[in-house]
């Protein structure tokens, strides 16, 4: 059975959908500091479509940083943040929260699951605050989390789980709205090579099916399987690798 | 007893001389510290290798030295030979996963001699690149000669399995020099500016330091 995407919403009229002409990540002149250390210094950065992204470097580089800027959870001293055509800053926040929502996947270091809500909800949460009804919502985060082999799992809350479930249960979220974007970071860290092998070829699924996946990591092989290294140290890119 | 010579010691020789003039055994003894975990250098290959150098033009003589004890021949890197030297650290060492000795040679000699034109960070960053496209090769074959992935291909097969084994020992190996070359890229940044080798010997104090009073 194929996961099954409401895809019945009626858009809003001022919907912000990919066009392809666009880059689906346009990062320029990103600068940032953490108080007096700085973190970034003035990195560009643009992600076509179908293509996978490693962005590595010795902890403190500024990988999570460029991320979290990329994601829109950090507002960047300067520079601007283009997500599949738009500048972030020049969307209100409900405009960010909806292409965050509808075309941006998010996965982060520790999984971030709303603690109360059980994963069938959790998961279906990005449908549902887009306006989508439970019903076809829960049905796409069955779908979701049957990808990741959590189907036995649904009504379990996050602080049940395994570090391991959770970081899966956050893979499902990020796919459930079938986004353009992936922005993920260290997103099989904590899996067994089982779990990574199962969250990596869906992340890629994004990227067969034409989308971009953004892919903060420290592991060589992983990175190696991405068609471009964008290599960071002292918050500044120190080289951008065509790996194909 | 013959032994071949080690990878790339034409290179290493032309390296040692980037800081300056230097007589064969003052090279011998500087090779045998950048790499203390090879076999000491013998005076004999010392010799055949600067011979040619000299011979192909990429060292010359340029005088004699004693300090009193015997007549030493002084060797010079020439424009040809830097030429040669910088040529040899553009290029990656193959990115075959049992390729560490040239690796190490490379990396070392790029350290050392990056105030004299070289640069470490654009070898490694070269390094890296190498491996990182084998690495992503190494992949693509093996998710292509998956049977799960590909399920009209015949499972099982031991040439098949032999190769998706050798692969990834190979990738493994890979990574292995991967984090090593972000060891050795660490530590370039740590010492910079680079200072002269030390040639200090070990105090009596520092000695008593190490011994427990009985």
């Amino acid at each position: 059975m194929s996961p099954d995407r409401p895809s019945d919403r009626t858009p809003p009229p001022d919907d912000v959908l990919a066009e392809p002409t666009h880059p689906l990540v346009r990062l320029t002149g990103l600068r940032h500091a953490h108080g007096r250390t700085p973190a970034l210094r003035d990195v560009d950065l643009e992600v076509g479509a179908g293509t996978a992204v490693a962005v590595t470097g010795a902890s403190g580089s500024g990988k999570s940083t460029l991320l979290h800027a990329a994601a829109g959870l950090l507002q960047p001293d300067a520079g601007t943040v283009e997500l599949l055509g738009h500048e972030l800053a020049a969307l209100d926040d409900a405009e960010r929260a909806q292409l965050r929502r509808r075309d941006v996947g998010i996965v982060l270091q520790y999984g971030q699951l709303v603690p109360d809500l059980p994963l069938l909800d959790g998961v279906a949460l990005p449908l549902l605050l887009d306006g989508a009804a439970l019903g076809p919502a829960r049905e796409a985060s069955r779908a979701a989390l049957a990808s990741v082999g959590l189907s036995t799992a649904e009504d379990a809350v996050p602080a049940e789980l395994s570090g391991g479930q959770a970081q899966l249960a956050a893979v499902a979220r990020a796919l459930v709205a079938e986004p353009h974007l992936v922005l993920a970071d260290e997103p099989v860290a904590s899996l067994d090579p089982a779990g990574a092998a199962l969250a990596l070829d869906l992340l890629w699924g994004v990227v067969a099916r034409g989308g971009a996946l953004v892919l903060v990591t420290h592991d060589n092989v992983l990175a190696a399987r991405c068609d471009r290294e964008v290599r960071l140290a002292h918050g500044g890119v120190q080289h951008d690798l065509d790996l194909r | 007893m013959v032994h071949s010579a080690p990878v790339a010691i034409g290179e290493v020789h032309l390296a040692l001389l980037l800081s300056g003039p230097r007589h064969g055994y003052d090279i011998k003894r500087a090779h045998d510290a950048w790499f203390p975990a090879e076999r000491p250098l013998a005076f004999g290959q010392v010799y055949a290798t600067l011979g040619r150098l000299v011979r192909d033009g990429h060292a010359e003589v340029v005088g004699t030295h004693s300090e009193g004890g015997p007549e030493r021949t002084v060797y010079a890197i020439t424009d040809l030979g830097r030429e040669r030297l910088l040529t040899w650290l553009d290029e990656p060492a193959p990115p075959a996963g049992t390729a560490g000795e040239e690796i190490i040679r490379k990396t070392v000699v790029a350290l050392h001699a990056t105030t004299s034109g070289a640069d470490a960070e654009r070898v490694l960053s070269a390094q890296r690149a190498a491996h990182l496209r084998r690495m992503r090769q190494l992949q693509r074959r093996a998710a292509s000669s998956d049977p799960v992935r590909d399920p009209g291909r015949e499972p099982g097969r031991s040439t098949d399995l032999a190769v998706r084994l050798a692969d990834r020992h190979a990738l493994l190996h890979l990574d292995a020099d991967l984090r090593w070359l972000e060891e050795a890229a660490e530590a370039l940044r740590a010492q910079r500016p680079t200072s002269p080798p030390d040639t200090r010997t070990a105090t009596p104090a520092a000695k008593d330091d190490q011994e427990p009073l009985p």
